[in-house]
């Protein structure tokens, strides 16, 4: 998948190379629906290749954040170092990060991809830990009851009640991704950044407009999806709180607040 | 093989010289570089980000207490927060170019706006997570309701407060590493303006910009350790024990 993103094409592509009738880019207007409708056809590819910078950084992320998880999770005394470890990453601002890495990995989406996955492992491996630590001790000793292995009991019981708070993750992880994902204009790759900012988009007001609804709209589709996913392997805990609403509200909200104490 | 690690440790040694010595830029005849334009560019960073930081704590900080002590308009409060993170900053500011203008005043206004959703957010929800029976106590003595918004929910949210300044000043400093597209030169002008800076200053400033978010971070979280109060810490001891 790296090489596919790799063999993106690369930015720079001239915006005013104009095929419209309309004077929107002479007039400079507001904004110039006239232009978008005729020009739209130009954000498909970025779009796309925004979608998989964005999917692949992700994906990866949460493969490596799963396995650091799964190994502090036996291993308890490794989850300080973790955390330290991917707060570092998560704190160095991703511009910083990409030029950092050009001397090693150079121009180009591997740079972009590397930067943006080392972002979200902080975001994700706090949640799959704190799923972790809140599946309810009654659930595990009633699978240690029926004679489970530590390793069976993880992948049985703890992770698929923890699966809701991972995606919780999830969520938070792809939706900065999108917007930082533009930053990796900066370092040679595609997406949608150059739509902004490589040549002289980012004086033309039209332009800014469409790319800023794109991206937004792109974040909340995602969030949405991960949403539904979220309440459909959430279902137990809804039907088990039933009787009081209060509680899991309170919850929900002690989730948010730590989400990096 | 053994010279490609090298070869990038030498490019950071070069970014190291950069930063302590001037040298001529690449194409007309300036200095840049060296601890001069180095100090310049980053108290023009530090600037930036202590205005937005102190503009965004001035708006999100009353609202936030008063929401979380009113109870009130939860979705909005939370909702702003998963909002704010869905900003892309870098369209932020191309919008700032197209529409509001350039200059240190119009950035701040745009970090201000990235600074708000996560301290609002944590605000709200340490005040609401704090222990309705803490309240009822402060109530029963006598405190009014201002009384107990400032003198007991404000510490004992404080925690997750500063957990929500910090995300707050990570994305502000980072922000701010592209305000020179909106004309106010910050340490990002060195990775923006490789024509002048070279490759070397191209480097130099992710380092400057890397160390600076690190150690804000490394302050904060000192200040969330001496604002938490000893109750607090005692009981999560004791959680903990």
């Amino acid at each position: 998948m790296v090489a596919t993103a790799l063999s993106l094409a690369q930015n720079g592509s001239d915006f005013f190379q104009d095929r419209s009738e309309s004077n929107c880019i002479r007039d400079d207007g507001a904004f110039c629906a006239g232009w978008v409708i005729e020009n739209i056809d130009r954000y498909v590819q970025p779009t796309l290749e925004h979608l998989l910078l964005v999917t692949v950084s992700v994906a990866a992320g949460f493969a490596i954040a799963f396995a650091m998880a799964v190994a502090s999770h036996r291993a308890r005394w490794l989850v300080p170092p973790f955390i330290g470890v991917t707060g570092v990453l998560y704190t160095i601002p991703s511009l910083a990060f990409f030029f950092l890495l050009l001397p090693i990995t150079g121009r180009g989406n591997l740079t972009a991809i590397v930067a943006l996955t080392a972002y979200t492992l902080q975001i994700i491996y706090r949640n799959i830990v704190a799923g972790l630590a809140n599946v309810p001790t009654d659930a595990k000793d009633a699978g240690r009851g029926m004679g489970m292995s530590d390793r069976q009991l993880l992948w049985q019981v703890e992770m698929p009640l923890a699966l809701p708070e991972i995606i919780a993750g999830l969520r938070i992880a792809t939706v900065t991704t999108v917007a930082l994902a533009t930053l990796a204009v900066f370092a040679g790759a595609g997406g949608l950044g150059p739509e902004i900012v490589a040549g002289s988009n980012i004086t033309f007001r039209t332009g800014v407009v469409v790319v800023f609804v794109i991206l937004v709209a792109m974040a909340l589709a995602i969030d949405l999806l991960l949403l539904a996913v979220q309440r459909w392997l959430g279902r137990w805990r809804i039907a088990g709180e039933a009787p009081s609403r209060r509680k899991p509200r309170l919850r929900r909200l002690r989730a948010l607040g730590s989400e990096r104490a | 093989m053994i010279a490609m690690p090298l070869a990038f440790l030498d490019a950071f040694g070069g970014a190291i010289e950069f930063i302590f010595t001037p040298r001529e830029s690449v194409g007309v005849q300036v200095e840049v570089g060296g601890l001069g334009q180095v100090s310049e560019l980053l108290l023009e960073h530090v600037r930036l980000s202590a205005a937005a930081m102190a503009g965004g704590l001035a708006v999100a900080l009353p609202v936030g207490l008063y929401l979380g002590h009113r109870g009130k308009a939860e979705l909005l409060a939370v909702g702003i927060g998963n909002a704010g993170r869905a900003i892309p900053e870098l369209a932020l500011i191309a919008f700032l170019v197209a529409f509001v203008g350039i200059g240190f005043i119009n950035v701040t206004i745009a970090l201000i706006v990235l600074a708000v959703p996560p301290i609002l957010t944590n605000t709200f929800v340490g005040v609401r997570q704090v222990d309705r029976e803490a309240i009822d106590a402060a109530r029963g003595m006598g405190m009014s309701e201002r009384e107990i918004a400032m003198r007991v929910e404000l510490p004992l949210a404080a925690p997750t407060i500063v957990t929500g300044v910090r995300t707050a000043a990570i994305n502000v400093i980072a922000t701010a590493a592209i305000a020179p597209l909106a004309g106010v030169l910050t340490l990002g002008d060195f990775i923006l303006s490789r024509n002048v800076y070279g490759d070397e200053g191209v480097l130099a400033g992710a380092i400057l910009i890397a160390l600076l978010a690190l150690v804000v971070e490394l302050v904060l979280s000192a200040v969330q350790v001496a604002v938490t109060p000893k109750g607090v810490r005692l009981q999560r001891a004791a959680a903990e024990a």
